[in-house]
């Protein structure tokens, strides 16, 4: 089992190869849809993100409510093709990894390799197992964006497999080469 | 004729919110269960037995079972024994489940405007409410999780299809829908009546156990058939790769028009969620 931590050792994250299961431990930074939206509107604009996405790992997830006591409630990823138009700009921005399930466009699976970053799969539809792996949370911004705000989580041990490496070697593609 | 309350369709409908959220249905249980075993990808199964895992916590830990704690989909079946005059029943069963979210501290995934989106609240959910011959009002609650809603497909076939054209666009359904919704996957189909209803009949057919066939064999027929042969395309849990690509397939059929045959296929993650209470 290969370890990641953050801040992320470029050499480390590079060297990972799709198919790689990965214990990752840590600070993420939850963003879907709208948040996405919003930081790609400041990049394009040239003003200041409050969010700074440089060296850091973005986690497609919009948890349930916190229940008083837990660090934080249910938490999978979401489906990350969602993401594919708005994830270029990120990644030029310095964006170094991506949590999320399902498959990538190939435009962003070129970006991907272009910027050395890699993009992760959470395994989906088991948000209370992974919340067991968060140690706390707090909020970045765009708290009006309600579950979709930005978050700072700490985590310990999440499992991840390694879906497009820094190479831009797609797991999905390779899977469907192999049943062809 | 007997009476029932707006608060006893609010409670109800709060209960099913928290069962329906937190505790996985038996017939999805063991039907991961039974293919963790069969499995023959260790990747797939240990996929599998997570999934069983994050059950057991979710109810030990009274935690929803996934994040995405779905846009309800509520069916009120009103009874002929049951008077329900003067009560506001769509508003009640609103209210019991905007009451039962901010109680399991589930996600607040409904925006009011789908055009200018806006903060997300528990509701409005959607209501079916109809008229049946069986006593009592019942309520089933279905949390529809996006990831897979938004995956379905309506086609309106050729009345001259046949049952293996109908099977076709259904694998393709699947095929499209690839690794991006939560494998395994669970297929509902409505086939007959007009567009609106095909995908109202693929939505209900979700709640039927997806253990049991349709009773009517050219239906049961299909439904085996295309459990195969979607299993042999190998996207398996969470597209990784395997023979699990479907835990069941259900299908509905309503009459339709000489000219037509709508087909709608609506696809469920992993963690299809339901319940149901007769009051």
């Amino acid at each position: 089992m290969i370890r990641l931590s953050t801040p992320l050792d470029l050499s480390v994250l590079k060297s990972l190869q799709a198919g790689d299961e990965v214990l990752f431990s840590g600070k993420l930074l939850t963003a879907r849809d709208q948040a996405h939206k919003r930081i790609v509107e400041a990049l394009k604009k040239g003003t200041r993100s409050p969010v700074d996405v440089r060296g850091r790992v973005v986690y497609y997830c919009g948890p349930t409510k916190m229940r008083p006591g837990r660090a934080i409630g249910s938490c999978g990823p979401t489906t990350a093709s969602r993401m594919d138009k708005m994830t270029v700009p990120l990644l030029k921005a310095g964006l170094k990894g991506m949590i999320g399930k399902g498959r990538r466009s190939e435009e962003v699976r070129r970006a991907i390799r272009k910027y050395g970053a890699v993009y992760f799969l959470a395994t989906g539809g088991a948000g209370a197992l992974l919340s067991k792996k968060v140690k706390s949370a707090r909020l970045v911004c765009y708290a009006d964006l309600g579950p979709e705000a930005v978050v700072e989580m700490t985590v310990k041990d999440f499992p991840l497999i390694v879906g497009i490496d820094a190479r831009g070697r797609d797991i999905f593609s390779i899977h469907e080469r192999t049943r062809r | 004729m007997r009476k029932i309350s707006s608060q006893a369709i609010r409670e109800c409908v709060s209960r099913l919110v928290l069962e329906a959220n937190v505790r996985l249905r038996g017939d999805v249980r063991r039907a991961i269960s039974a293919a963790a075993a069969r499995e023959t990808s260790a990747r797939g199964r240990r996929i599998l037995q997570e999934l069983l895992e994050n059950a057991k916590v979710a109810r030990h830990d009274n935690l929803a079972l996934c994040q995405d704690t779905g846009l309800p989909v509520v069916f009120v079946e009103i009874g002929p024994d049951v008077d329900v005059s003067g009560v506001n029943v769509t508003g009640a069963v609103q209210e019991g489940v905007a009451r039962g979210y901010r109680e399991g501290f589930f996600r607040d995934s409904i925006v009011a405007d789908p055009l200018r989106r806006g903060k997300p609240g528990f509701g409005p959910c959607i209501v079916h409410t109809s008229f049946v011959r069986s006593k009592g009002l019942k309520v089933t609650l279905l949390p529809k999780g996006f990831g897979c809603e938004n995956k379905t497909q309506l086609k309106m076939m050729p009345p001259t299809a046949d049952a293996k054209d109908i099977e076709d666009f259904i694998v393709e359904a699947v095929k499209d829908t690839g690794p991006d919704a939560c494998p395994p996957y669970i297929v509902g189909v409505g086939i007959g009546g007009s567009s609106d209803y095909a995908c109202q009949l693929a939505k209900e057919a979700l709640l039927r156990p997806i253990d049991k066939r349709s009773r009517a064999p050219h239906v049961a027929r299909m439904e085996k058939e295309l459990i195969q042969r979607l299993n042999r395309l190998g996207i398996g849990p969470m597209g990784l790769g395997g023979k699990t690509t479907v835990l069941g397939v259900n299908i509905l059929l309503y009459p339709t028009h000489i000219a037509g045959l709508p087909v709608c296929v609506n696809i469920s993650c992993h963690v299809l969620r339901s319940a149901s209470e007769i009051l």
